[in-house]
């Protein structure tokens, strides 16, 4: 939370030491953008080789446009789960975004009657792209041009991608199953900093793959969702509650943002 | 129709908590517990979907050439691969080994 509590006290304007060109920002918000936003391609063809019509595909990206919420819910789609229980997995997901709009909020200020418009781009990259920024000006700008040109992308690409898989027919026989469990583990590589997130994860790969054959479609995932609290419990049982206020906790809490490390 | 249910209320829930990050104020989900549980979540969630997606068909666990594709992918994130290239050695790699296994 120091990194907040630094860019809370943003009283200042833009006219401070910490000016940073609006060109650099930009750029840096372009290049986050359209990196990311190829990968709507991944999207289109998971989606479309998992059953789902292109109507359906380019929704999800419209309206959802939150990457791993979407690949989420079409992998427990293609898997048979029911529709509550593949949208309470890409639902869950989807949850660290208020998170990312809780820090959002205060950095772009934004009138009360924006906020409704803005609330769609509020996503792991331009929550990264903005908090690097040090003045309120640059965090706008870092905001909107990454929000904008990734969701331009995103949804290009996806209409792309589920043309594209259309037209090849099995999309097994070129790998392209193989992408969306590929972005999964791009997505998580960069959490798993601490012996905590470790423990996680392994105990959700055991739970997700030992409850597979046993439960209805989709409802292991949501089980191995629980690793979370049941280590976090043990945790806190062994440390003493008291500790989780401790720094270390706290800067741990923000690991979400090393996402931006990978790309 | 099942399918169009399940994007109707993924659209919606994931709307609804963007704009509740922007629209509360701030304290009333600094809670440390919740915060560290929100940075949790997406790891056990992401963790076991990797899992699933890999080694699962349906409700059979299946070792096939996407786990090869998988571990191309890991390889590419130790060497600091960008993020297109990682989803690029994964395909091409499961592409391959399907290719050579017939």
């Amino acid at each position: 939370m120091t990194e907040l509590t630094a860019h809370t006290d943003m009283h200042r304007d833009d006219r401070d030491v910490g000016e940073k060109p609006d060109a650099a920002v930009v750029r840096d918000a372009l290049g986050v953008g359209v990196a990311v936003g190829l990968s709507g391609f991944a999207f289109g063809v998971t989606s479309a080789g998992s059953g789902l019509t292109l109507l359906q595909t380019c929704a999800l990206s419209l309206l959802v446009f939150t990457g791993a919420s979407q690949f989420a819910l079409v992998g427990a789609l293609a898997a048979g789960g029911n529709p509550f229980t593949a949208a309470a997995g890409a639902f869950f997901l989807g949850v660290r975004n208020a998170f990312y709009g809780l820090r959002l909020s205060q950095l772009l200020a934004l009138p009360r009657a924006v906020r409704p418009f803005a609330a769609q781009w509020v996503i792991d990259e331009t929550t990264a792209v903005a908090l690097a920024q040090p003045t309120r000006r640059s965090v706008r700008i870092g905001f909107t041009v990454t929000g904008l040109s990734l969701y331009v992308l995103w949804n290009l690409t996806t209409l792309l991608g589920a043309v594209g898989a259309r037209a090849v027919g099995n999309t097994d026989a070129w790998g392209l199953d193989a992408a969306g469990p590929a972005v999964f583990l791009a997505l998580l590589a960069p959490m798993l900093k601490s012996a905590t997130e470790r423990v996680v994860a392994g105990a959700a790969v055991v739970l997700g793959l030992g409850l597979l054959p046993v439960l209805p479609a989709g409802v292991p995932v949501l089980v191995a969702a629980l690793a979370a609290p049941v280590v976090l419990w043990a945790e806190g049982r062994r440390r003493g509650t008291a500790d989780l206020n401790d720094p270390v906790d706290a800067r741990d809490a923000r690991n979400d943002d090393g996402q931006k490390e990978s790309r | 129709m099942n399918i169009w249910i399940a994007i109707g209320v993924t659209a919606v829930g994931c709307y609804a908590v963007k704009l509740l990050g922007l629209l509360v104020p701030a304290g009333v989900l600094e809670r440390p517990v919740v915060r560290r549980l929100a940075a949790l979540m997406p790891v056990a969630l992401l963790a076991a979907l990797t899992a699933q997606q890999t080694f699962a068909d349906g409700r059979v666990l299946v070792l096939d050439a996407k786990a090869a594709g998988l571990a191309a992918a890991a390889l590419a994130l130790l060497l600091r691969a960008p993020f297109l290239v990682v989803v690029g050695a994964a395909v091409v790699v499961t592409a391959g080994v399907r290719a050579v296994m017939g």
